[in-house]
């Protein structure tokens, strides 16, 4: 085999994984896309039918195609960037958002080893990705030269970066728990029924992961970053048609990255609640895994609408009083707790 | 050629990009994003080292905290372009000399001594189930338990020190008592108050129809 010949067949085989790879995150990426969009919907009709209005109902029957129309015409809409606007930044502020909101799904499992990269760190990599995510606000707000953009590009950073801390934390008690930073083997660390999931020992930390990801996502009562009210719509404020949109997506796909991300860590991720319950296993044995983990990011999605048609926007001063003087405080006293749990040997660490 | 080093590569040129960029480019928001993005290809290498807790650390804290805060801070800077790059060519040779030094010093570093290629021969491939993590908490908690707790100690008293440095005494100002208002209730805020109408309605055909 001569030298030539060596290099080709090595590319054909990287071309390969290349292209099984790229199939993959397809796989992953449109259902992702297609589910961001009829969040959408579900969360104007539920709000509607909370606040006892019928959400759209015209498009389509029962307003099915709502989220389509809705894509058309973002799409259609021209991008308007602003006089003294930094160009380059400008533009790339929507992607730096998206990118990351994105590749977090690389190592999220969808059912035992259905996962695009099953890597060791991958608790950690998902909070690098959210971490990385408030670039695209940053220099979304900077780059707009507008005063209500940059206003809410502050409020966001100091919220994201104040939260992670709390979220960071939570997480620190998962890893405690399944002795794993892979998602995958954390979820299979929770088998044995509903009771053997963490939720039961990690309960506070649940709250505090919940909430924080509820601040995170910049959903309300958190908006501060976009608070309509006062800084008319935040750091997006000057986007418009696509980029706009992709600030959208984003923030959606963020929610249904926490909804699935609160199902794996604390809810068993992949696994049935009736393990080793005789009758009812036997009677559920039928359903995949995959469904239990939708039915169960579903729940945790719903509650992410939910709480936003029940609470007012906070204070900004409440929120940072909330996440550093309560979660932070909060996760701090649960760790030792949770460490002497799993030392003593006592269920469910038995 | 493999697969590693042509990612090397790449990584290395990205980072040595990032960081020429860093120092020259006209905005100091702009050099900053460069030295996010210097973070990242520098992560992007401890990665190929399989040094993965570290290379995501590396973006966890650094570009996800450390340089969120500083973009912070330097975004509200008003900073004057023109008169920084007063007086470059003057300073010019001064720098020059500077920078060779450490670049002397920084070469005699690499090729000899304790941190040699010799020295540090390339590591051999890791087992798969082998966890870094594992490992350095092992370490970190054992054998180099004095080192972890005195450096604990050195950023407790930064915080410390920088808390005292920043903080100028009591200021007489309005600030919320947050315990007085988790303490306010709809009893002591709120009173309902039941009144009869002063003037009757006036009568009209919209208001007949309201009716019926």
């Amino acid at each position: 085999m001569t030298e030539s010949e060596f290099m080709f067949s090595d590319l054909m085989v990287w071309a390969e994984t290349a292209f099984w790879i790229l199939l993959k995150i397809v796989a992953i990426l449109i259902p992702l896309i297609l589910a961001v969009a009829y969040t959408t919907y579900a969360e104007r009709k539920i709000i509607g039918y909370m606040q006892l209005r019928l959400g759209p109902n015209r498009v389509g029957p029962k307003g099915w195609l709502q989220p389509i129309a809705d894509t058309v015409k973002l799409i259609m809409k021209e991008i308007v960037v602003p006089r003294g606007a930094s160009k380059t930044l400008f533009v790339m502020a929507p992607i730096l958002f998206i990118g990351p909101s994105f590749a977090a799904w690389a190592v999220v499992p969808f059912d035992a080893g259905v996962v695009l990269a099953d890597v060791n760190a991958g608790l950690l990599y998902i909070l690098a990705m959210t971490s990385i995510g408030v670039y695209g606000v940053i220099i979304a707000g900077w780059a707009s030269n507008s005063k209500y953009a940059f206003l809410g590009a502050m409020r966001s950073a100091a919220q994201i970066v104040s939260y992670e801390l709390a979220m960071g934390f939570a997480l620190v008690g998962v890893l405690m728990c399944s002795q794993s930073m892979n998602l995958g083997e954390i979820v299979l660390s929770q088998s044995g029924g509903i009771f053997q999931w963490f939720w039961i020992p990690l309960f506070p930390l649940l709250v505090v992961y919940w909430i924080s990801g509820v601040a995170e996502t910049n959903r309300a009562p958190f908006d501060m970053a976009e608070g309509e009210s006062e800084i008319v719509a935040g750091f997006h404020v000057e986007y418009g048609g696509m980029a706009f949109s992709l600030f959208f997506l984003a923030e959606y796909a963020n929610m249904i990255l926490i909804s699935f991300l609160t199902a794996l860590l604390f809810f068993g991720g992949w696994l049935s609640p009736f393990e080793g319950y005789g009758m009812l296993d036997e009677m559920t044995a039928w359903i995949p895994g995959t469904i239990w983990l939708l039915i169960k990011a579903s729940i945790f999605l719903f509650g992410l609408l939910w709480i936003r048609a029940t609470f007012p926007r906070f204070r900004y001063d409440q929120i940072m009083r909330l996440g550093w003087k309560v979660f932070i405080p909060v996760t701090l006293v649960w760790l030792p707790v949770v460490a002497i749990w799993i030392k003593s040997n006592v269920w469910p660490f038995n | 050629m493999s697969f590693q080093v042509i990612v090397f590569y790449s990584f290395a040129a990205w980072l040595i990009f990032a960081a020429l960029m860093v120092i020259s480019s006209k905005h100091s928001v702009k050099a900053a994003l460069f030295l996010v993005l210097a973070f990242a290809s520098a992560s992007g290498i401890w990665m190929l080292l399989e040094a993965e807790f570290l290379a995501v650390s590396l973006i966890v804290v650094y570009v996800g905290a450390v340089m969120v805060l500083l973009l912070f801070v330097v975004m509200m800077l008003d900073v004057d372009y023109a008169a920084l790059r007063q007086g470059f060519v003057k300073k010019l040779p001064l720098a020059l000399i500077i920078a060779l030094g450490f670049f002397a010093i920084l070469y005699s570093f690499i090729t000899h001594g304790d941190f040699s290629g010799e020295a540090y021969a390339s590591p051999a491939p890791k087992p798969e189930d082998y966890s870094n993590i594992k490992e350095l908490g092992r370490v970190l908690y054992t054998d180099y338990v004095l080192a972890f707790e005195i450096a604990a100690v050195i950023l407790l008293v930064a915080i410390i020190a920088a808390i005292a440095l920043t903080f100028r005494g009591r200021r007489s100002r309005k600030a919320q008592v947050i315990s007085k208002q988790l303490a306010a209730n709809k009893k002591n805020r709120l009173k309902v108050l039941k009144m009869d109408a002063v003037k009757t309605a006036p009568k009209s055909e919209s208001n007949e129809e309201a009716e019926e």
